[in-house]
């Protein structure tokens, strides 16, 4: 028998409507697939893992597991994991790229998009892919749906503006066509190791000249870095032309890194990592 | 709204029903383990790292060790101690001692079970599909290279098996 820990109250609802209704009354911790959560509270074996307010499960969910491709926009349901996410075929492939180096695949079956993005980590891998296409989120509340920027919804390490009622239900982003993806992930161990930063880059040619150019960094300031002042600067050259600023790019870029020491890598090892693969993405992977 | 304070939690183990009295948190690995006795699921570092308490979660490879058993209610939990009845482990069984996989076999059973996940999808795997099947999964004696033979081995010998 396990030996009684804090045993909290539990919600387990049966639609989301109803989900909704429990966080708002309860103020409880959604558990979606826990992979986050049930490390974050574990205790030794036999305890029972000790959260601090009552618990929700929305894993179990179905409505949280779509994904609806528009025109123009595609749509993910909050509760759709990071396995789901490399098998289907509408989800782009940037998207992908980042899901496949996050852990390994007992993980990515149950840890959900929805999880990555409210737990808001610094080292979280959906992040900086989510940022480069320009994503927004679904929060379901008591009074109804509000529409945030990916971008303005985290706001710090750890820290996102989800009010006390709501519930992230669904993640959307406008479908564009890139001519490359540049991902890398830099880890200690490939599989199941947090990033020490992530870099997602993405460029759209319209012949000789740069049309679009995505850039995004994770885990080398306490939110993703991404600057579309810097990316304005890059956009209308041509790839000699984008050569001869390089230093200058970098230059800007390094601005705006604000790396931690911690036992993953010191900020020094962050910041020169970081710059090096924005160099290598400018210099010889941006070209088609 | 009602809260979920079950006096018992039901799912299937192993084909059978079962149910189990314990705070929804708590993780399956310590129901499986402690309260049905299914040892050959085993606790290397809880949490989610080793794939020592590997088992399948509706047909999926997932982490008991990182899972509240009131996430499984209603569904279906196969361990090694099921998945031992059937051909397709004793393929794995056979391959793996050919290859010499198994050393202390503390990791075995997690490793088995991942290779069961791995080729119910990909009945014919690459070396590099293998690694990435089992990426989950630390191994402290064998180095790895073993493991990962005795699965290529297991789907060879398995042929339309999986
Ligand atoms: C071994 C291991 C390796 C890992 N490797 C990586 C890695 O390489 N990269 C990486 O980014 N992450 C990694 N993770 C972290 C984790 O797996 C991911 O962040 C995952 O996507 C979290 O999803 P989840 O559904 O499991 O979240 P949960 O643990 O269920 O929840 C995480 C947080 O989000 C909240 N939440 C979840 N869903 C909702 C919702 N719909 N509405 C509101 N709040 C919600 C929860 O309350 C909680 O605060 C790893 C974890 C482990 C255990
Ligand atoms: S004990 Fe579960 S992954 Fe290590
Ligand atoms: S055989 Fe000993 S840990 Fe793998």
């Amino acid at each position: 028998m396990v030996e009684a820990g804090r045993a909290v109250k539990m919600y387990r609802p049966g639609t989301f409507r109803e989900a909704v209704e429990i966080r708002a009354e309860y103020n409880t911790i959604p558990l979606a697939g826990g992979t986050d959560l049930m490390v974050k509270y574990r205790k030794p074996a036999g305890v029972l893992p000790f959260f601090t307010r009552p618990v929700e499960f929305i894993g179990h969910l179905n409505e949280l597991k779509y994904t609806e491709k528009g025109i123009e926009v595609l749509r993910i349901g909050a509760g759709v994991n990071l396995s789901e996410i490399l098998k289907n075929p509408d989800i782009p492939g940037s998207l992908k790229e980042a899901a496949s180096q996050i852990a390994a695949p007992g993980i990515r079956n149950m840890a959900t998009i929805g999880g990555n993005i409210c737990n808001a980590s610094p080292a979280g891998d959906m992040l900086p892919a989510l940022y480069c296409l320009d994503a927004s989120l679904l929060l379901a509340g008591k009074n109804g749906l509000r529409e945030v920027l990916l971008s303005d919804f985290i706001t710090g390490p750890g820290k996102n503006s989800l009010r006390g009622d709501e519930l992230l239900k669904e993640i959307y982003f406008p479908l564009r066509h890139y001519d490359k993806i540049y991902y890398r992930k830099v880890g200690t161990r490939m599989a199941n190791s947090l990033s020490r930063l992530s870099f997602t880059g993405l460029v759209k040619w319209n012949g000789k000249i740069i049309s679009d150019i995505r850039i995004a960094l994770g885990a080398v300031a306490p939110v993703v870095v991404r600057s579309r002042e810097i990316e304005k600067e890059i956009i209308g050259r041509s790839s000699a032309e984008v050569s001869g600023i390089t230093d200058e790019i970098l230059l800007s870029y390094k601005k705006l890194l604000h790396p931690i020491n911690d036992q993953r890598a010191s900020a020094v090892y962050r910041e020169q990592t970081a710059l090096k693969i924005l160099k290598e993405f400018l210099e010889h992977r941006i070209r088609l | 709204m009602k809260e979920y304070n079950p006096k018992e939690i039901r799912f299937i183990v192993n084909g059978k029903r079962v149910t189990v009295k314990a705070h929804p948190l708590t993780r399956l690995l310590d129901v499986l383990r402690e309260d049905l006795k299914l040892t050959g699921v085993k606790e290397g570092c809880g949490e989610g790292e080793c794939g020592a308490c590997s088992v399948l979660l509706n047909g999926r490879l997932v982490n008991s060790c990182i899972i509240p058993v009131g996430s499984v209610d209603g569904m279906e939990v196969e361990t090694i101690e099921g998945y031992r009845k059937s051909k397709k482990y004793s393929v794995i069984e056979d391959s793996f001692a050919e290859e010499s996989a198994v050393q202390c076999g503390f990791c075995t059973p997690g490793f088995v079970m991942a290779a069961e996940a791995l080729l119910s999808k990909n009945p014919a795997p690459t070396e590099a599909e293998i690694r990435e099947g089992i990426s989950g999964n630390l191994c402290r004696c064998t180095g790895y290279d073993p493991i990962v033979k005795g699965i290529k081995r297991a789907s060879e010998k398995g042929k339309g098996l999986w």
